[in-house]
């Protein structure tokens, strides 16, 4: 009986991967340069929400360094490929160290090593961080956030200081942002379904009782962090290749505070939540841009109102958390709303 | 003797909690830690586990010196628990919650999960009939997707000892196991820990404050009062020692 329940869910995953891949080619082929734009960033912001979602809630550690990941793999794929003439030409306050001209990859390899990068900075960053539990662990990642951004600005020599880095090649399309989307979001179901994302929830639960059953806590929290890196380094990279030109002020504390609000919103602890949340908040705020222009209600003419969508959409928040005080899923993932329905029957 | 306290003494800053105590559990026996509140019984069982670092003394398992280890590695020794007030997983189902125990015997690593290769599905499969074995051991085994929450207190005490025997351990600490419940469920308890004894050969240490419920399970049993050992033997006679039913009842002749 449980062999048949698996094979019938895998066929599901199978056939929701295949429909999106469709998707993205259909949307690649048919859909308008905006359309596309908006699909670009909203597959980058599920990469970025997924992995930012397995610390924050599924680990259940209240991390707010993102945005410094995120800054790192941005910068690591610009240095790797904007040739060395290009950053000749714009690195006006200081000239480039030479090793900062001599690295060039292709744009996989770039995104790899933005991972990576992320990835080897969590690892060495979780041994002062997991000594602290709660309000402590966010305030010294809130910290490590404004460190990285703070050395962006003050390293003219890599990363060319306040100017940032421009003319960065146009690399990411909707096969590369919603492709990596794919795998990320694939990878981190299998973590969470596997012992570590069962250690992971249980560290969220209640972190003594784990230990007492034989959990490295540390070692568990350390993996999600690092986990979490990777994916917001190459989230980083990706973003750095569509925007085609970065700077330090890009990746403020607001960066994390959106990708907040968006796991927040969509459930802490579910993916198929950080992704609806995404979707949610992207493309929602994309769409409602009208609300800023100049408006014909019912005859009557009203002038332009800028930030006027930022209130509408704080309202649809405030309502929202009113009503799913745990977000649109809760720890709810799409699966288990498929067995309630059955269950219901 | 499969566990030695030697001389243990635990101080917080000006309080003695626990003062030169000495005992051992011998295998395959079912011993009681009894006394008043406060008496350092938890406690005691925060050092044997590693929660706690013992101010002065030692702690033997299998003979060998366990007290500075960490938390999570006597558990991979074999020594496992359950909390005062439960502690279960509240988000995750029963059988996740069994299966926690079960983490550092899955024997695959974190890629070979991303990757979803062959070792995790055979993995996976073993644990999770070995989880429900444990349950069905308990007799909750048809609870074993439902939240761990949504149970009743006497089974959600069961879901606790589940977990715990999923670590496989060889001790099996157990801090008031038959607390809140009914005579009933406190008989079926007994049976159980009788059954967990006799057919998994696992010893087992437990606090307890009923008396009627030790004098039917315990071996032995050892009486703190106040971080002292006041007694240490069979129950029929701790009942009858003076100092005991001084500690419990008050002194009468002053009284």
């Amino acid at each position: 009986m449980n062999d048949s329940i698996f094979t019938r869910d895998r066929l599901i995953n199978l056939a929701l991967i295949i429909t999106t891949m469709w998707f993205i080619w259909f949307a690649q082929h048919f859909f308008d340069e905006y359309t596309i734009r908006i699909m670009n960033n909203v597959a980058i912001f599920i990469i970025l929400a997924v992995s930012y979602n397995l610390i924050n809630g599924i680990t259940g550690q209240f991390s707010l360094e993102p945005n410094g990941f995120i800054a790192i793999g941005a910068y690591v794929t610009a240095i790797l490929t904007v040739d060395a003439d290009g950053m000749l030409y714009q690195y006006d306050i200081e000239d480039p160290y030479p090793w900062v001209l001599a690295l060039q990859a292709n744009f996989g390899w770039a995104l790899f090593f933005s991972g990576t990068i992320s990835a080897l900075l969590a690892l060495s960053l979780a041994f002062p961080v997991f000594r602290v539990r709660g309000d402590y662990l966010a305030i010294v990642t809130l910290g490590f956030g404004f460190i990285i951004r703070i050395l962006a600005i003050n390293s003219p020599e890599i990363t060319n200081g306040s100017l940032g880095i421009n003319d960065i090649p146009e690399a990411s399309n909707l096969y590369w942002t919603g492709g990596l989307a794919i795998c990320a979001v694939l990878a981190i179901l299998n973590i969470i379904y596997s012992k570590y994302g069962r250690a992971m929830k249980a560290v969220r639960d209640d972190e003594d009782a784990a230990t007492a059953m034989g959990i490295n806590t540390f070692k568990i929290k350390t993996m999600a962090f690092t986990t979490s890196a990777f994916f917001e380094g190459v989230g980083g990279g990706l973003l750095a290749a569509l925007l085609t030109s970065i700077s330090p002020d890009l990746f403020t504390f607001f960066l994390t505070f959106q990708l907040l609000i968006i796991i927040v919103l969509g459930g802490l602890g579910s993916t198929t939540g950080a992704i609806l949340g995404t979707i949610f908040v992207m493309a929602g705020l994309e769409y409602m841009r009208f609300l800023d222009e100049p408006m014909n209600l019912l005859g009557f003419e009203t002038d332009a109102m800028p930030g006027m969508r930022m209130v509408v959409f704080s309202l649809i928040l405030i309502f929202v958390m009113l009503f799913a005080r745990e977000g649109l899923m809760g720890k709810k993932e799409l699966k288990d709303l498929f067995k309630k329905k059955k269950a219901n029957k | 003797m499969i566990l030695e306290v030697c001389n243990i003494t635990k101080k917080f800053g000006g309080v003695t909690a626990i003062k030169d105590t000495s005992f051992s559990v011998k295998s395959k026996e079912i011993y009681g830690l009894i006394g008043p509140n406060g008496a350092g019984k938890t406690t005691m069982f925060n050092i044997i586990t590693g929660n706690y670092q013992p101010t002065e003394g030692a702690i033997k398992f299998h003979g060998q010196r366990i007290d500075g280890i960490k938390p999570f590695k006597i558990v991979h020794r074999g020594i496992a628990r359950t909390f005062q007030n439960i502690r279960l997983f509240k988000s995750m189902s029963v059988l996740d919650n069994v299966l926690i125990g079960f983490d550092y015997q899955a024997n695959y690593t974190y890629l070979e999960s991303i990757f979803r290769l062959p070792r995790f599905f055979g993995e996976e499969k073993r644990i999770k009939k070995r989880a429900l074995e444990i349950l069905e051991i308990l007799g909750i085994e048809q609870f074993a997707n439902e939240l761990s929450t949504s149970l009743s207190y006497g089974q959600q005490r069961k879901v606790e000892i589940a977990r715990a025997l999923a670590a496989n351990p060889q001790l099996l600490l157990l801090d008031e196991p038959a607390a809140g419940m009914n005579p009933n469920e406190t008989h079926e308890l007994a049976e159980l820990f009788f059954k967990i004894r006799d057919q998994l050969d696992i010893t087992i240490l437990l606090i307890e404050h009923d008396m009627k419920f030790v004098n039917h399970l315990c071996d032995r049993v050892m009486v703190l009062d106040y971080g002292k050992t006041i007694f240490e033997g069979h129950i029929k006679d701790a009942i009858q020692d003076e100092e005991v039913i001084k500690a419990y009842l008050g002194d009468f002749k002053h009284a």
